[in-house]
This record gives C-alpha cells, sequence and structure tokens, in this order.
C-alpha cells in the first residue's frame, strides 16, 4: 500500500482549482456541473451518453502531453476527475470575452435553431478545431457522431466546423491554449501518486495510487465496481439506478494504459481508450479502421477503454468479435497473482464471465496474424455510425497454395448469448476449396452455431440472413470484387444565402 | 432622455428587416450556453422535484395500488395519486374527458402514469417512484393498428370521409386496377430538451407556471381545470423550447398539471422533468398507419379513381388524432387530381401512448399514399415515376379540384419540377443509374423525383388568429410579445424582423420576450406551420395601430399633412424635419401618445364543414421538390443517401437562412422517419426503443453526400400573408419520400423494374434487405 492517503480529489474546472471531498461515488459530473456549481450551458438530453448535450472537454496528461478530449458528462463520475482539467462552454470563448471560432462560425452560418444541442457541438467541434488543423468532412463527422441534433439537419454544423478550421488555435482565440504550460504544471502538480480515499454515507470512493494499490483494494474489496470509462457503468447508475457502492476509479493509472509490442504479440492495457489505440492498433489492423470509427460516438471512445468492454461480458461488445478471430488472450490479475486465457474463454454464459472475485481484466494481447490471412469484421446496424450491432462479424482465413483453407476463425457478435466462434462454419471451411460451394455450404452451418434473438435491433430472420450473406461479402473481398458502399468524402456545397 | 442605442441615422434600410438573412436572435445564447431553458433558470428557495410512477402494464385493472414504501422513501415530501387532483383528472386537449392525468382504477398502456412523487431532490425523486407495489388485473390489449382493427377496438374519435364523383363506378370503368397495402411507422419527436415544467404557488388560487410547451394557453387551460380554479388565476411563460417538432403542442399538460397541483397544495415551488427514457414512454408520437389503396388507372398512368382507407395508430385516448387523420386525408392527394375518389380515416384506439401532433399532423402519411400509388403505377406501365406524377398533376380544365372540394388556384408545382428535373440533371443521372445496375452485382441505385404540395391552415378554422403586444419605449426601444412560441424555428426572429421593417428601426432596437398568457391571451398553439403567418401578422397590426397614432400626433403638432409623415430608417420625417426615432417617440409620450397596442389577425378565406367534407380549409398552398439518389448493398440492406437536390417554395422568404436552415432541418428529419427511426414494443406491449441508444434518428453522417438545398426565389405568395412570404415549418418534412423510393427503385433492380418492391416504412436495412429477398425469390 502507498504511504500517502487523500480524502479529496483535486482539479480544474475552467479557470479555477477545484479541492472535492465527501462525495457519493455515483455523483455525475453532469449533475455536479448543473445543481452545485450552476454551470448550466452543459445539457442534459438523454442522460446515457448518446446525444451528446452534455459534451464537455476532459484535459489530462497522455505520455506528457496535455490533450483535451470530449466526454460525456451525464455518465462521467466525478471520482474519475482528479489531476484533469474540466472545460465546460461557459470556458469556450476567447479570452477576450468574444466569440471563439467554433462559436463564431455557428452564429454566421446559422449552426444553431433550437439551440439546446448547441453547446455540446460546440464543445465537440472545439476539441476537434484544437486536435485537427485540417479536418475534412469526414473528419468533422466522426467527431460529431455522439451529437445528435433535431433541428438543422447538421449541414450548418459541419459547415461552421470547416469555415473554424481556417483559422488556427492561438493565444488570443482560445483559453486553452493560452493556459497551456501552466495547466500543464498544475495537472502535474496534482498526480502526486497518493490514494485517494472518499467516505460518504452511500458508498466509499477509491482511486488507487498505482496497479499494484488497484489490486490491493480490488482483493479487499471484491464487492466493489471498478469503473474505467463509465461508458457502460454510468447507465447502471442513471437508467438502473443502481447502486454501484463502492467504486474503484481506475481511468488514471497510466500502467493499464500501456500498448506494447510483446513476444506474445500487441499487448494492449485494459484501461487503453478506443480513441488511445486508434494509432497503434490500425497501424498494424487496418482492417479494424471501419468498426474503432464506427464503435460509439467520440466521446464514447475518449472514455471508454477495450478492458471494459470484455469485463462487462456484453454480446453485443464490439471489440471481442475480432479479438477472438485474431486469437486474442486475456490477462487477469488478483492481488499479484496473475493468468491468462484465451479471450474466447473468458465469455462462459450470457452474464457469466470467468473471473474470480476481485479479480480484474489487466491486458488483452493480439498475436500477429500470417502475414497472408484474410482478415475482415463487419458492423451491421440500424444506423451506421454510434448505433450498437444488431450484429457484428470478424472473419480470418489463411488459404494454403492450393487455395484450400488453412485457417479459419471466425466470430461473431450479437447472435448468441456471448461473442462466440461459429465453430461448425470454421470445421466445414477448413480444408475446403475457397469457392463459392464452400461458402455456400458454410452458410448453412451458420444454423448449427447460432439461433439470434429477436428484438428492436433486428429479428432472428435478419440476424441470421446477414450472417449468411456476411460470409459472400467476405468472399467477394478475398477476390476483389466490390461489396460495399462507397465511403469516400462528401462534397460541401458552398453556403448559400 | 439616454439613449443607449446609437442607430444609424444615415442608413437606406434598416439592419435585420425583412427578407434579411439574419441569423438568429438567440443565436449567439445559444453558442456560448447563455441560453435559458427551464432547467437551467435558478430554483426559488424550496423548491422539490416530482417525478411519475408509471404502469408496467398495456392493459389493466387496478386491484390495488401499495404506495408506502414510495411515501417513507428518503426525502419524499407527498405522493399524489387521482384522488388527490382538485379539479377534473382529465386533460384530454379534444375535450372528450378521455385522458386522466393520473390513471385511476384501469391503465391502457404500458407506461401510463399512476402516482407522482414529490421529493427534496429530484434523484430522491425518481428513486423512490421505482418502490410502488400495484397489482393489477390483466385485460388483452392490442399494441398494433391492424391488430386493433382485428380485435375490433373503437375509434378514439368520429372517422372522417372525403369523396367526390362515384368512386365505385370510376374503379369499374378503369382500363386497370390495382390494390394494395401500405405500412408507414410513427416517429418520436426526439427534441433535444424533454418535457419539464415549473410551477410557482401565488397568493389565493395563482399559480405560474413555467412550461416548455408549444401551446401556453392550452396548458394555462388544463392547469386550471386540474386545479378547479378559473384561466385567470393560471400564468404560463415559455421564453424557448430546445425543440418540439409537435411534440410539445399538448403532451405537456400532464407534466405543467401535475407541478401546479403539487406547488399549490404544498405551496413551494415543484419542478418535474421526467428522464429521457420516460418522456419517449409516457408522451405521444407520431401515429403509424396502415393505408389500404384500391385504384383504377389508364394506360396513361392517369388516375382515375382512388379509394383509399387510412388507419392510425392513434393510441389509448383522443388527443389530437382526430384533426391528424383528417390532414392524413387531406394530403392523400399531395400534387394530383383524382376524378372519382373516396378516402376514408379509422383513428384506431390501441393499448399505447396516445399518439399526437408531429410535423406534417398526418399529412405525411396521406401523402405517402399518393406517391405509393404513382410508385405502383410506374411500376406495372413500365414506366419512370416522374412520367406518372406529370399526368397526374392539378391543371387544366376539371382538374383542380381536392377531394375537400377546394380549389387549387395557386399551383406552381409544374414549374418547380422542370425546374429540378433540369438542375439535378435527373434524366441522365436516371439512365447512368439503370447501366450501373445493370452490371453491378452487389451494390445497386436508385433515384427519384417526388413532388410536395401541403395545405396551410388550422383545418380548426378557429385556431387561425393570434395576438400580438408591442410597446415602444421612450427612448425608441421596443418589446415585443406574441402568442407564438420559439422551438427553434426562428419564429421570434422573423416576426421581430417583421415589426422592425414596418417601424423601420434596426432588429437590436427589438427586444423579444417570453411568451405569456398574461400578456397575450387565448393564443393558438404554434403549430401547422403557422406561427410567423399568423403572429407576424399580428405584430404588424399592433405596430400599425402605434404609427397610426404616431403620425395623427405629428401631423398635428407640426401642422403638416399626414402623407409627409414618413417612417425612414430609425428616424421619422416630418415634413421638413427629420427626428431620430427615439427622440420621435419621447416626443409623442410627452404629447401623450398611447404608445402600446394590441395586435390581431385572422386567416381570411377560410371556412371548413367536416359533417359534409366540403369547404376551403386552407388559404394556400406551399410546394417543393426533390430528387434523391441512393445506394443499397443487397447482401445486408444498408444504404446510404449519395446526392439529393431539393428546390422549395417559401414564398417571398422573410428570412432566406431561417427558412433554408427549416427546409435542410426538416429533410433530415423526415429522411429519419422514413429510413432508420423504428418504434418497437414487445410482446408485453411495451415500447423498447424509448431512448436513443435505441432509437436511432439521423446523425451527421446520414446527410446525403451532396445535398444541394434552394429555395424558389421567384415564388410570392399570391395571397397576402406577412411579406407575400409562405409558411415553412412542415411542408419541407415530406421532401424525402423521394429517399424511400429512391430506395425502393435499387430494390427494383433486383427483378429488373419489373415490380413494385412496396417498401414500408420505416426502411430500416432490415426491410430493405427482406424486400431484397423477396423479390429474389420471385414474390
Amino acid at each position: 500500500m502507498s504511504s500517502a492517503v487523500r480524502n479529496s480529489i483535486r482539479f480544474l474546472l475552467n479557470g479555477e482549482t477545484v479541492e472535492l471531498s465527501g462525495f457519493a461515488p455515483d455523483l455525475t459530473l453532469l449533475d455536479w456541473l448543473r445543481l452545485d456549481r450552476r454551470l448550466t450551458g452543459t445539457k442534459e438530453g438523454c442522460a446515457e451518453g448518446d446525444c451528446g448535450a452534455c459534451t464537455v472537454l476532459v484535459g489530462r496528461m497522455i505520455d506528457g502531453m496535455l490533450t483535451y478530449e470530449s466526454v460525456n458528462a451525464c455518465i462521467r463520475f466525478v471520482g474519475s476527475l482528479d489531476a484533469t482539467h474540466v472545460v465546460t462552454v461557459e470556458h469556450l470563448n476567447r479570452p477576450d470575452g468574444e466569440l471563439a471560432p467554433v462559436q463564431q462560425a455557428m452564429v454566421d452560418l446559422h449552426g444553431s435553431q433550437c439551440g439546446f444541442c448547441t453547446p455540446g457541438i460546440v464543445a465537440s467541434l472545439h476539441a476537434l478545431w484544437l486536435s485537427d488543423p485540417e479536418p475534412g468532412v469526414k473528419d468533422i463527422e466522426r467527431a460529431l457522431q455522439g451529437n445528435l441534433c433535431r433541428c438543422t439537419g447538421y449541414e450548418p454544423i459541419v459547415r461552421a466546423a470547416l469555415a473554424a478550421s481556417k483559422i488556427e488555435p492561438d493565444e488570443d482565440n482560445d483559453r486553452l491554449v493560452a493556459a497551456r504550460e501552466a495547466t500543464a504544471t498544475a495537472l502535474t502538480e496534482l498526480a502526486d501518486g497518493a490514494r485517494v480515499e472518499i467516505d460518504h454515507p452511500e458508498g466509499k470512493t477509491f482511486i488507487p495510487a498505482d496497479a499494484d494499490d488497484l489490486a490491493e483494494i480490488y482483493e479487499a474489496n471484491p464487492e466493489a465496481t471498478i469503473v474505467a470509462g463509465s461508458t457502460d457503468v454510468g447507465l447502471w447508475v442513471t437508467k438502473g439506478m443502481r447502486d454501484i457502492a463502492p467504486v474503484i476509479f481506475v481511468g488514471h493509472l497510466t500502467e493499464l494504459q500501456a500498448i506494447e509490442e510483446t513476444e506474445d504479440g500487441l499487448k494492449i492495457g485494459a484501461g487503453v481508450s478506443y480513441s488511445m489505440a486508434r494509432g497503434a492498433i490500425l497501424s498494424q489492423l487496418p482492417q479494424l479502421t471501419e468498426l474503432w470509427d464506427r464503435l460509439g460516438g467520440e466521446q464514447v471512445r475518449n472514455m471508454g477503454t477495450i478492458g471494459g468492454n470484455i469485463a462487462n461480458g456484453s454480446p453485443i461488445g464490439d471489440t471481442p468479435p475480432p479479438l477472438i478471430a485474431l486469437g486474442a488472450t486475456l490477462t487477469l490479475r488478483k492481488g499479484s497473482a496473475r493468468r491468462t486465457l484465451p479471450l474466447e474463454d473468458f465469455f462462459i454464459e450470457y452474464g457469466k464471465q470467468d473471473r474470480a472475485k476481485g479479480e480484474f481484466v489487466e491486458s488483452v494481447t493480439v498475436p500477429p496474424s500470417p502475414e497472408d490471412a484474410h482478415f475482415a469484421v463487419y458492423k451491421i446496424s440500424k444506423r451506421r455510425d454510434e448505433d450498437i450491432s444488431a450484429l457484428c462479424a470478424a472473419m480470418l482465413v489463411v488459404l494454403d497454395e492450393e487455395n484450400r483453407v488453412a485457417t479459419a476463425r471466425i466470430a461473431f457478435g450479437g447472435m448468441a448469448g456471448t461473442p462466440k466462434r461459429a465453430k461448425a462454419v470454421e470445421h466445414s471451411l477448413t480444408g475446403a476449396n475457397w469457392g463459392w460451394s464452400t461458402i455456400q455450404a458454410a452458410q448453412g452451418e451458420l444454423e448449427k452455431d447460432y439461433s439470434p434473438l429477436n428484438d428492436w435491433r433486428a429479428s432472428a430472420d435478419y440476424r441470421m440472413r446477414v450472417a449468411q450473406n456476411l460470409l459472400t461479402r467476405f468472399f467477394l473481398e478475398t477476390s476483389g470484387a466490390p461489396a460495399r458502399l462507397d465511403t469516400s468524402e462528401p462534397v460541401m456545397m458552398e453556403a448559400g444565402e | 432622455m439616454n439613449h443607449p442605442f446609437k442607430p444609424d441615422l444615415e442608413a437606406r434600410t434598416v439592419k435585420g428587416g425583412a427578407h434579411v438573412a439574419r441569423p438568429h436572435d438567440s443565436a449567439i445564447k445559444h453558442v456560448t450556453g447563455k441560453a435559458v431553458y427551464i432547467d437551467d433558470m435558478p430554483e426559488p428557495t424550496g423548491t422539490l422535484h416530482a417525478y411519475l410512477g408509471l404502469s408496467a402494464r398495456a392493459h389493466a385493472k387496478i386491484l390495488s395500488m401499495d404506495l408506502t414504501r414510495v411515501a417513507a422513501a428518503p426525502g419524499v415530501k407527498l405522493v399524489l395519486t387521482a384522488a388527490d387532483i382538485p379539479g377534473v383528472n382529465d386533460i384530454s386537449p379534444a375535450g372528450l374527458d378521455d385522458e386522466p392525468v393520473l390513471a385511476e382504477n384501469e391503465v391502457k398502456f404500458y407506461g401510463q402514469p399512476v402516482f407522482c412523487v414529490v421529493a427534496e431532490t429530484r434523484n430522491a425523486a425518481r428513486k423512490a417512484a421505482q418502490l410502488a407495489e400495484i397489482a393489477y388485473d390483466d385485460l388483452p390489449y392490442a399494441t398494433d393498428v391492424v391488430e386493433a382493427m382485428e380485435a375490433g377496438h373503437g375509434h378514439v374519435c368520429a372517422p372522417l370521409t372525403l369523396k367526390r364523383g362515384d368512386v365505385e363506378a370510376g374503379l369499374a370503368k378503369a382500363a386497370n386496377r390495382l390494390k394494395g397495402e401500405m405500412r408507414v411507422g410513427g416517429q418520436d419527436h426526439f427534441y433535444l430538451e424533454g418535457h419539464i415544467s415549473m410551477a410557482i404557488p401565488g397568493e389565493d388560487d395563482e399559480v405560474t407556471v413555467w412550461a416548455s410547451t408549444q401551446h401556453p394557453s392550452e396548458i394555462q387551460h388544463m392547469v386550471g381545470h386540474a386545479l378547479g380554479v378559473p384561466s385567470h388565476s393560471v400564468n404560463v411563460q415559455v421564453r424557448r423550447m430546445g425543440g418540439g417538432f409537435g411534440g410539445k403542442e399538448t403532451q405537456g399538460n400532464q407534466f405543467a398539471a401535475l407541478a401546479a397541483i403539487a406547488a399549490k397544495r404544498l405551496n413551494v415551488p415543484v419542478k418535474i422533468r421526467p428522464d429521457r427514457d420516460d418522456d419517449m414512454s409516457i408522451t405521444g408520437k407520431r401515429h403509424d398507419f396502415h393505408i389500404g389503396y384500391d385504384v383504377g388507372y389508364d394506360d396513361e398512368g392517369r388516375i382515375l379513381a382512388f379509394d383509399g382507407t387510412f388507419a392510425a395508430r392513434c393510441g389509448y385516448s383522443s388527443d389530437l388524432s382526430g384533426p391528424v387523420t383528417d390532414r392524413a386525408l387531406f394530403h392523400a392527394d399531395n400534387c394530383y387530381f383524382y376524378e372519382d375518389v373516396r378516402l376514408q380515416s379509422r383513428p384506431m384506439m390501441t393499448n399505447t401512448v396516445s399518439n399526437t401532433a408531429f410535423r406534417g399532423f398526418g399529412g405525411p402519411q396521406g401523402l405517402i399514399a399518393a406517391e405509393r400509388i404513382v410508385e405502383e403505377i410506374a411500376y406495372k406501365l413500365g414506366r419512370d415515376p416522374l412520367e406518372i406524377r406529370k399526368a397526374n398533376f392539378y391543371g387544366g380544365d376539371g382538374r383542380n379540384l381536392t377531394p375537400y372540394h377546394q380549389t387549387v388556384e395557386d399551383n406552381i408545382i409544374g414549374r418547380i419540377v422542370d425546374e429540378l428535373e433540369e438542375s439535378s440533371d435527373y434524366q441522365a443521372r436516371r439512365q447512368a443509374i439503370v447501366e450501373f445496375n445493370a452490371n453491378s452485382p452487389v451494390i445497386r441505385k436508385g433515384i427519384a423525383l417526388t413532388p410536395v404540395k401541403f395545405g396551410i391552415s388550422f383545418t380548426a378554422t378557429w385556431y387561425n388568429q393570434a395576438g400580438a403586444l408591442v410597446h415602444v419605449y421612450r427612448d425608441g426601444s421596443l418589446h415585443l410579445n406574441h402568442g407564438g412560441t420559439e422551438m427553434g424555428q426562428g419564429l421570434n426572429t422573423k416576426v421581430a424582423q417583421a415589426l422592425a421593417e414596418e417601424f423601420q428601426v434596426d432588429f437590436s432596437m427589438i427586444k423579444i420576450t417570453a411568451t405569456n398568457t398574461g400578456k397575450v391571451p387565448n393564443t393558438s398553439a404554434t403549430a401547422a406551420s403557422s406561427g410567423t403567418d399568423l403572429n407576424a401578422m399580428a405584430a404588424v397590426d399592433a405596430a400599425r395601430q402605434i404609427k397610426d397614432r404616431l403620425i395623427d400626433f405629428a401631423a398635428d403638432k407640426y401642422s403638416v399633412p399626414k402623407e409627409t409623415v414618413v417612417f425612414e430608417p430609425n428616424r421619422v420625417r416630418v415634413g421638413n424635419q427629420v427626428f431620430s426615432f427615439g427622440d420621435f417617440v419621447d416626443q409623442a409620450y410627452m404629447g401623450r401618445v398611447q404608445l402600446s397596442a394590441a395586435g390581431f389577425y385572422k386567416t381570411p378565406k377560410i371556412h371548413w364543414d367536416r359533417s359534409t367534407g366540403k369547404g376551403r380549409p386552407f388559404y394556400y398552398y406551399a410546394y417543393g421538390a426533390a430528387v434523391s439518389e441512393v445506394s443499397v448493398d443487397t447482401l445486408t440492406g444498408e444504404y446510404q443517401v449519395d446526392r439529393v437536390d431539393v428546390l422549395h417554395d417559401v414564398g417571398k422568404s422573410l428570412n432566406p437562412a431561417i427558412d433554408k436552415g427549416q427546409v435542410e432541418g426538416a429533410f433530415i428529419q423526415g429522411m429519419g422517419w422514413l429510413t432508420t427511426e423504428e418504434l418497437w414494443w414487445d410482446d408485453k406491449g411495451r415500447l423498447r426503443t424509448h431512448a436513443p441508444s435505441t432509437y436511432k434518428i439521423p446523425l451527421a453522417s446520414d446527410r446525403p453526400r451532396i445535398f444541394n438545398v434552394k429555395l424558389a426565389d421567384w415564388s410570392e405568395n399570391r395571397e397576402m400573408t406577412i411579406r407575400r412570404s409562405k409558411a415553412v415549418g412542415e411542408p419541407p418534412f415530406m421532401l424525402p419520400v423521394s429517399v424511400l423510393e429512391a430506395i425502393s427503385m435499387a430494390v427494383a433492380s433486383i427483378d429488373d423494374y419489373r415490380n413494385c418492391p412496396r417498401l414500408d416504412a420505416p426502411a430500416t436495412p432490415e426491410r430493405v434487405l427482406m424486400a431484397v429477398e423477396r423479390l429474389k425469390a420471385g414474390a
């Protein structure tokens, strides 16, 4: 156990330093901003991280760099904010009080109508403006995946983002740039390496000093809820009204955020967010690009972690199917003991995982694939972006010199109570000639592997039919035939009138 | 007087007058987070928070309701049930006494409010609301409109029949005949700001209610009704809503009534704001429709006879289902003349939340039937649907009479369609798509050009009136108040522009103030696209009264003819003298001139007799057309909208930027209705798509990859509307019917366009794939 224990958290809010103690472990950032601080520019639209009306920026030190990311304040817990800089719309204007470039462009190009989504949109676009000097239309759309607007149809908002990108952030037009060095210094000083424990009648909050401290706290408090990005646990509170105390926050633990090349493959710490992983993962596995950019919205990708996506055991998480197809292994830790198992074995049945009391997901390792492997991932959802998959398919096939299937690893999400391999399909493919009749035979085998559900995302019939058709798509793509919608850069018209 | 304004006295035109593309009046407040919505207002000391307890049955008798644990929960101050309502337990906007504030004895849909708990915090109230123990005796239920018809459910209100000619004879003698049916899904409004009310008790029986509503006067009326106090005791205020779209025309009544009842009972302010999931479960939506059609047509595709039934999922009570289903019939002709026609509505009672107004108000569900018929005929005859459309447009001798016996006098659809066909290069692109499809095994494309004609006026003729209150202060600044409400559509901006133009003062001289039932009484809902048409005219009427007094005053004081008193930009010319507007009105004040006026307007020419199905319900029509091109993945049913071109008629626009924003926004919202927005009830009758995680409205990335939107800048309203503009809120909502039809064409390519795919809405990827599979199977 580390020596020092603090009983308060400390972070920056806009232009001031805040020290908080005695708060509930499930206190959300949004409620605190609106009810305690009366910063009412940040709105509640859905309280589940899907509409983005509550978007704020959170700055934190990543690899020594002060980085601001858009997040959903509605499902972000205050206990996760130690040593960060929370920035609300009230702080996004210029240091001289005038409108910042994003705000000005939104006014000039008629980007607001009812105005309720607008502060969240301004926050998302401000984060993009700070981080991407030359965004294309698709970059803007990606930045806005987590922001719903019901009035404008988004056209003027995208135009505003393009217009703002012509102006570079500098000390005169942006408070965050102006204070960058001071903020970085302050955040570094606030991260003093102490364990934090907060007591409250509704339960206790732990903020471990480091990964070892986490292991120790969790072993001693196995009933605790581990919260990393809170993109799932947040909804347990805001929608399920569940009691999650005691809570251990882990989003700050840099040891869990490492991505390293090891002998066994690419090792990804459980605390790596989708956004942090994007560069490293996509450079090795470009086939994951589309999935990665369609997983949640930008705010969710900034918060949600790969470890969380696995640990919650959801049958519709989007990372397990590709990780299973790639043969990934999972490392779990309890106290100082670690064990490693194939990821697919972690998922036992709906709601049940192979995880002991006090044991937590530490990392996932993706072994290298054969260079000649064909690998593809397909996410099927009612709406293209920021939608939970009706089904998600990952297919990996290695062909031998005679065009026969040497290896087949195929996994689906949304087709069963867990992310699951299609063993019957794999079996029928293995050794067979990679041709149309083999695919047709494999399509029939899918019905042995899965009995999908009817629900609001899709019917069982549709899930099965699409799963079969995705084998067709995969086959066509391995033979170079175009089988997907053209998703090239859209064309923006000049703003008229 | 000290003048804080420095208006430009040399200006040739005022800043922010009529026909100018100025920003929304609250734009700066929107982008800085300073625009105040009700939940942002400082809460008076002692404010308590209410939350609703909901039924967990689609239809059942309540055997018992044990609320002991609710009342004993931490922070709880009060639990209200139906028995606690001091006035009448009813908020039926139709006056049919079929909509209780809180259900008593029987629940009629899953999620119906049965009690209300008031606590120190919203969280405490929300958690306490989960603790009720309610015993039910289940009764049969039907949530779907077809199931309801099969189960013999009644109508929630009187159905309507429109007829002209002899439809049976027309069908019998037509060379060709087709029958079919179509299902059209409903739609949640998904206003970003959910429902909310805050009630502040006053002395005697007074209460002030801040509500997110499109209809403050109805809130006033309903709160009075439920409290058992006269309307004069209830003051309702609305500064702005975070979106409405029809979802706040009647649906705020329940929240306002309960907040007011609790506030009066406890003598403290009470606020109520449901969580998004509850908001979506307990407030009404766009009506789902089942449409049956029997059509006779000739070999040129001319529709000779149309016999249509329009059955709607109305929910458990009437709400606005009567006028909504009426409007479906009013738009089942769209731009087309039918020789013999009979249209019947069936407002079906279902065990679902009571459906309500939503942009278009039934019109889209009527119009889409006409477009489906055109599409069917085109596939039967092997023609481009656009040719069939043109063959059926209103126009020519004896071809201008609608099924409700109003003559179409202002038809410009021909010019709009011709211009759009040309500017969008429709013919060449259609040819290219047919060729593309012939050589593309997986990805198929489609293109469609669909027109819109939409009738403007409330069909409840008495709603077509409005009031305004205008004050001019001694410094020349103006206070503007009118009966309309601002929900993002830019109403306040446009009314202020009309006022600025009328007075010839800069827009910045005008303060737009919260809608308030104490300032302008007996207002109509801000709905039916009529907000600017009605309220700007009322504001101008007020301005003219004040101006007339000022002119009389000046003519008298300076002994000049009245014609020489002229309002010029920010100044007034009196004979040979010129005064700044501020100095001039200060002189008038000193001369004891009344500088305040109440304006009024009622729409001329309209009349409607529902019993005979005849009249002129609409003052005029708004027109538009769109061409949409899509790509469809025939393996998955996924699709993408590749390009959209729109040409839309707003008359002579009061504000082209705001109007264009309405057209773009309506298009995307309508596209969502027809594509990804799906309401899904489970077998217990529970709506399961009740949050953005499950109910998918369009995102920025769903926009057409190319989106050209133009206003028909040559159009002027032939009627005497406010500066010859036209209403814009609803008409463009129907333009994306072109998206549905384009998807349909891509699907039809599967069997070489021999069959109409009969694609129902919403065309989710699943419905699209299933249509592909049907055609592949040769169905």
